[in-house]
């Protein structure tokens, strides 16, 4: 019945539509015609309309409204021409026939206006609301990847800032020190100064190998994601029970991902929890994995507040990963990790 | 004294051949991936191997693992295994069957020649050298088993010494005291870590693996 009372409503606001561009007058319907279509549809119409979307629906509506107008007029006059035959011809049968036809069409006239209203309400649904759980996910899947693509920006950076001060720094020093010793006249010049070349060379050997263990640590190509977590828990300091079941290996991305939110879950254990045991459990899923880390710490562990606990959930929604965080005040914490993946 | 090298990178096999020769080593076979690796280890049975732990055609731990097989083949057979980076699970590995002649260290102590040469034939002669990475990352673990918590601040450095491979009299230099000492010390520690009295390499080998934590791990996962 709202939807069928949404007929004339609209027929109304099909010529109020014409108001309806001028932007104030817009918003105000544009609001009201969500709230009834929510009420017609009986499911909320979130607001989440773009430009062009407003603009069709107005375009739609400056036509649709004054059709609908003449079209209820038409009915209308349908059922006064009805009334004026029934005196001229009077018998049974004709009455009989008008009446069946007056009938007829109201039953008709109140189908269709409520399948109108129907329509009128999908319209707005699909016009005015946020676009349904499609668009929904959509707007999950950019905000993800910006997500992504901002933290790999972000690491790059880091990288090239890395090397710039510390490797490539270090092998200029090399060369310049080696440079001076070749000119040097001094053979105990020299030798100071090939030692000194030695020391930046070795320098420049830990800076690199810190920095590969940050983009991709070794042991995780070489031991695949059990391996790796079990050579990550070897350098927590409290007892860390594992269990890791997985067969087969998941696409690289996601292992690297899942890695160092394990690494970062572990070492967050030991940096804020003051807990004397922690726990690692990898375990598959139905449609991927699935990494719990607990400890016996104090708890209140908070996704908002820390950053390294945000990091990991970043680093999940990547691959459409979530993280949930239990860590109730007085412990223990425990953090789900899943991710959807093949296996 | 015969060593056998696995090494794919050629610029690195030919300095290290270089550097072994130079210093008295015959370099019986210079290999350059892992199933060569296995048939030199097993057919000519070096006194000593030195041997990158990532090697073709994995480029994985594939040097470790052939180290590791090869070592089963040939129990105690003497072995060095050189690395970008350490980690303290393939230390444990290593070090899991107790016959002593290991070594793991990272590829910049090449560049010590005197220490890197050393550290080849304490292996050699059946003896550890562990990185002092390995060891740095484990100081970092505090009070994590109950009997290395019972040693001593001295006696934990001294277990870390003899993990790195130095003998009581090299101990002992560094701490300037007499290696008898160092004797007592180390004997304190064969007792609190619980390991029966047999001959001192093993008990130093075992108290290493003590210290790294090995407990009862298999072999090698397969």
């Amino acid at each position: 019945m709202i939807a069928a009372a949404g007929v004339p409503l609209n027929a109304i606001a099909g010529v109020a539509v014409v108001l309806a561009w001028v932007p104030g007058i817009r918003r105000a319907l544009i609001s009201l015609q969500r709230a009834w279509a929510g009420a017609a549809l009986g499911r909320a119409v979130p607001a989440g309309a773009s430009g062009p979307r407003v603009l069709a629906w107005l375009a739609i509506n400056t036509v649709a409204g004054p059709a609908l107008l003449m079209a209820v007029a038409a009915v209308v006059n349908t059922v006064g021409v009805i009334f004026y035959l029934r005196p001229a011809i009077n018998s049974p049968s004709v009455t009989f026939t008008l009446s069946l036809a007056l009938v007829t069409l109201s039953a008709l006239a109140l189908i269709i206006a409520a399948l109108m209203g129907l329509a009128e309400a999908r319209l707005a649904e699909l016009l005015l609301g946020d676009g349904g759980p499609l668009a929904q996910r959509v707007r999950e899947l950019t905000a993800s990847r910006a997500a992504a693509v901002d933290a790999r920006a972000a690491e790059l950076r880091r990288i090239e800032r890395d090397l710039h001060d510390g490797a490539q720094a270090r092998l200029i020093s090399v060369r310049m020190n080696l440079g001076l010793a070749r000119n040097a006249g001094d053979p105990e010049q020299a030798r100071e100064l090939i030692e000194e070349a030695w020391e930046s060379a070795g320098q420049a050997l830990t800076d690199l190998r810190d920095l590969v263990r940050g983009i991709h640590p070794p042991v995780l190509a070489d031991r695949g994601l059990t391996g790796a977590i079990e050579a990550a828990v070897l350098l927590c300091p409290i007892p860390v029970v594992t269990d890791l079941a997985l067969t087969g290996r998941p696409e690289p991305p996601v292992e690297s991902a899942l890695y160092f939110a394990a690494a970062e879950a572990v070492s967050n254990v030991t940096k804020h929890s003051h807990a004397t045991r922690a726990w690692v459990r990898l375990r598959r899923t139905r449609d991927g994995l699935r990494l719990v880390v607990g400890d016996d710490g104090h708890g209140g562990a908070d996704p908002a507040a820390g950053s390294g606990l945000r990091g990991i959930a970043e680093r999940l929604s990547a691959f459409d990963g979530t993280l949930t965080v239990q860590s109730p005040p007085g412990g223990p914490t425990i953090l789900t990790m899943e991710v959807p993946c093949a296996l | 004294m015969r060593v056998v090298i696995a090494e794919d990178l050629a610029l690195l096999r030919d300095g290290l051949t270089r550097l072994l020769s130079a210093h008295g080593f015959e370099v019986v076979e210079a290999v350059d991936n892992g199933p060569m690796l296995l048939t030199a280890l097993v057919e000519q049975t070096p006194d000593v191997a030195v041997i990158d732990v990532r090697l073709p055609p994995t480029f994985t731990d594939e040097g470790l693992r052939t180290a590791l097989e090869a070592r089963r083949r040939r129990p105690g057979l003497p072995v060095l295994i050189l690395s970008q980076y350490v980690e303290q699970l393939y230390a444990r590995e290593l070090l899991s069957d107790r016959s002593g002649g290991i070594g793991y260290l990272l590829k910049d102590r090449i560049g010590d020649v005197a220490e890197f040469v050393e550290a080849v034939r304490r292996v050699a002669a059946g003896g550890t050298a562990m990185d002092s990475e390995v060891i740095s990352q484990l100081l970092t673990r505090r009070s994590r088993d109950e009997p290395l918590a019972e040693l001593t601040i001295r006696e934990r450095e001294v277990l870390a010494l003899m993990a790195q491979g130095l003998s009581n009299l090299a101990i002992a230099t560094r701490f300037g005291v007499t290696d008898k000492a160092i004797g007592k010390h180390t004997n304190n520690i064969f007792a609190k870590l619980g390991l029966p009295p047999c001959d001192d390499h093993n008990r130093r080998v075992m108290a290493v693996l003590a210290y790294l934590q090995a407990g009862p791990v298999s072999p090698h996962p397969s």
